[in-house]
């Protein structure tokens, strides 16, 4: 009797968008022989907003809201970033204390956004309570951020030439006290997750790429740093100040997600001595300008009064402004801006106080005018959350910029995700998507 | 950035000059980024002598864009933008590669770099320019049915597109 012949064939399986590990906004095409993954077709662009081409539409200054949306998890260093590259091409540079705000806003960004990635990569493979937990740190994080910037996630605190506004006051305590949090709650998901049977079953060896592949993949961050390749952007290329402060950059060995759930969590350690180390470094101390001469008076008032031309009483005081709004009056406003009338508002009272204050506002705002980079290019690469995140800008000499691309840091890891996935298990394509830290907002800008 | 650093005594670009006398037509330095414009039929050459110098060493192509220099007044009408960085020697070099609106074809570096792959399908999906020898040069972030590149400074920002999909 002859043995009954089954065919086999493979089968093709369609993984998102509607998925909830795809994040709504990624398909892969699998090609399954069983449960392994003989090949992968991944397909991205569900959240194209047009961020290129919108820049183009507005002034310089007009961009910033936009980068806030590139990476939704840590806008702060999107912002940082873009005005990196317009102030390169003017040949700006902001003062000390702008620069360490930029410096701590940015390392507070970077954990907030290695919490997010790492809690919910956990969630993703059933360990709910970490992501929990990592949330709860976070929201300590986005209070403080909150408290400096006035929103949590549409922050828009970066200008060309400095910051929105000074920190507020006590800053530095309740920073040392949520840093002392986030850090208890990371010794907490370190003991449920590092020595976890189930997660370390599942991270360790799935995902795994070589170094000269995910350099020749154009790979940065923390995901390149897991394979053992020492590129770090605030080491190689230090921005800011970054060259004054002692961190180290963590590497892994194998290339896989359990060496880069290791990076990630020893990352925010050294975010952490960052942000110390900053807030021991301030110039110009951590609280506001002390002994402001003159009396305080409200914006609402300044405003009436200016109106009505009683400007005199407006010289000598200093106005109260909204909460969110607070540290950017005149004894804030040169700590954190550059001196240079061709990029930074003026400060309100002077807007309203004074003609010359009252000019330089409107050629910083009219239509037509604007701040108005030399003609010419510029790449500008600040180190991400997720890698190396480079703003390509051109100037055309007009207040519009002419072309402004940015390089995101996970498209290069979203092509290299069939290469990842190409030999691993059905199941290993969570693990593996989560430690990619995909950001819709930047990859499809 | 925060510093000046001494610039080194002959750009990167100036020695590709040297090298490549008919492929590089001009370089400049400005805002400290480096930068040779290169003749499109010498790309290829070009890239592989970054690529393969052992004193280059170019080992990662950070990024590739396009331009469109219409309302640039630009000679030709597209440019062709590559980052490369070179892990080893810490470096970094700009090329440019000017594309004419005719003949919108360079030829492809996905086979030196993979990274190249997706950021070329960007560029032809934005911008309309081609990559000879793409292994398969797709849209990326548009869908199949959109007309036109959205890039090209000439592709109105309020354009409207007819919806697809199923029911539409």
């Amino acid at each position: 009797m002859e043995a009954t012949a089954y065919e086999t064939r493979d089968l093709l399986l369609n993984v998102g968008p509607a998925h909830p590990a795809m994040h709504g906004i990624i398909r892969i095409l699998l090609q399954l022989d069983g449960e392994t993954i003989k090949g992968a077709d991944v397909e991205i662009g569900y959240l194209h907003r047009g961020f290129e081409k919108m820049c183009e539409q507005g002034g310089y200054n007009h961009a910033i809201p936009y980068t806030d949306r590139l990476n939704y998890v840590s806008p702060l260093i999107n912002n940082v970033g873009y005005c990196l590259a317009i102030e390169r091409l003017m040949g700006l540079t902001v003062p000390e204390r702008g620069q360490y705000i930029r410096v701590i806003m940015s390392e507070i960004s970077r954990i907030t956004d290695h919490l997010t990635c790492v809690g919910a990569s956990a969630m993703e493979l059933g360990a709910f309570t970490v992501f929990l937990y990592m949330i709860k740190a976070r929201e300590y994080l986005w209070e403080l951020i909150e408290q400096v910037t006035g929103a949590r996630l549409t922050i828009s605190y970066c200008r060309v030439g400095g910051v929105k506004a000074d920190l507020p006051e006590g800053f530095e305590t309740r920073t040392r006290a949520v840093l002392a949090q986030v850090r208890e709650v990371l010794v907490e998901c370190d003991t449920l997750l590092t020595r976890n049977r189930i997660f370390v079953d599942r991270m360790k060896g799935t995902g795994t790429i070589t170094q000269q592949d995910a350099l020749g993949y154009g790979i940065t961050g923390p995901f390149l740093r897991s394979t053992g390749a020492n590129f770090d952007v605030r080491k190689q290329t230090p921005y800011l100040v970054y060259d004054r402060l002692t961190f180290e950059a963590p590497l892994g060995q194998h290339g896989d997600n359990l060496d880069r759930y290791f990076c990630r969590m020893e990352e925010m350690e050294q975010s952490m001595r960052i942000v110390e180390q900053c807030l021991a470094q301030l110039p110009g101390g951590s609280i506001q300008a002390e002994g402001v001469a003159g009396q305080a008076i409200a914006a609402a008032d300044m405003v009436d009064a200016a109106k009505m031309g009683r400007i005199a009483e407006i010289a000598g005081t200093h106005p109260v402004t909204d909460p969110t709004l607070e540290g950017s009056n005149k004894p804030f406003h040169q700590r954190i801006n550059a001196p240079e009338k061709r990029a930074v508002l003026p400060p309100k009272e002077d807007t309203y106080g004074n003609i010359e204050g009252l000019m330089s506002h409107f050629k910083l705002i009219m239509f037509g005018h604007g701040i108005r980079p030399p003609k010419g290019e510029v790449y500008q690469a600040v180190e991400g959350a997720n890698g190396e995140l480079g703003f390509y800008v051109v100037s055309d000499g007009t207040d519009k910029p002419y072309r402004v691309r940015v390089r995101p840091p996970c498209l290069p890891m979203m092509a290299a995700l069939p290469l990842l996935l190409t030999g691993d298990m059905m199941a290993d394509v969570v693990p593996t998507f989560g430690s990619v830290n995909m950001i819709g907002g930047e990859l499809d800008r | 950035m925060s510093e000046e650093q001494a610039p080194p005594p002959v750009p990167l670009s100036e020695q590709l000059r040297a090298r490549f006398p008919e492929a590089v037509i001009a370089t400049h330095q400005q805002a400290g980024d480096d930068t040779a414009v290169v003749r499109r039929e010498s790309l290829r050459a070009v890239a592989q002598h970054l690529r393969d110098e052992p004193e280059l060493a170019f080992n990662v192509l950070m990024d590739l864009t396009a331009v469109d220099g219409l309302k640039l007044g630009a000679a030709s009408r597209f440019e062709v933008v590559y980052h490369f960085y070179s892990l080893e020697q810490n470096r970094r070099l700009r090329l440019k590669v000017p594309v004419e609106e005719q003949d919108p074809t360079v030829d492809s570096l996905a086979d030196l770099w993979p990274s190249a792959n997706w950021f070329e399908r960007e560029v032809w999906d934005m911008f309309g320019i081609r990559f000879r020898g793409h292994p398969s040069l797709k849209r990326l972030l548009m869908y199949e049915e959109f007309s036109g590149h959205p890039l090209r400074k000439d592709y109105p920002v309020n354009r409207r597109q007819p919806l697809i999909g199923p029911g539409n």
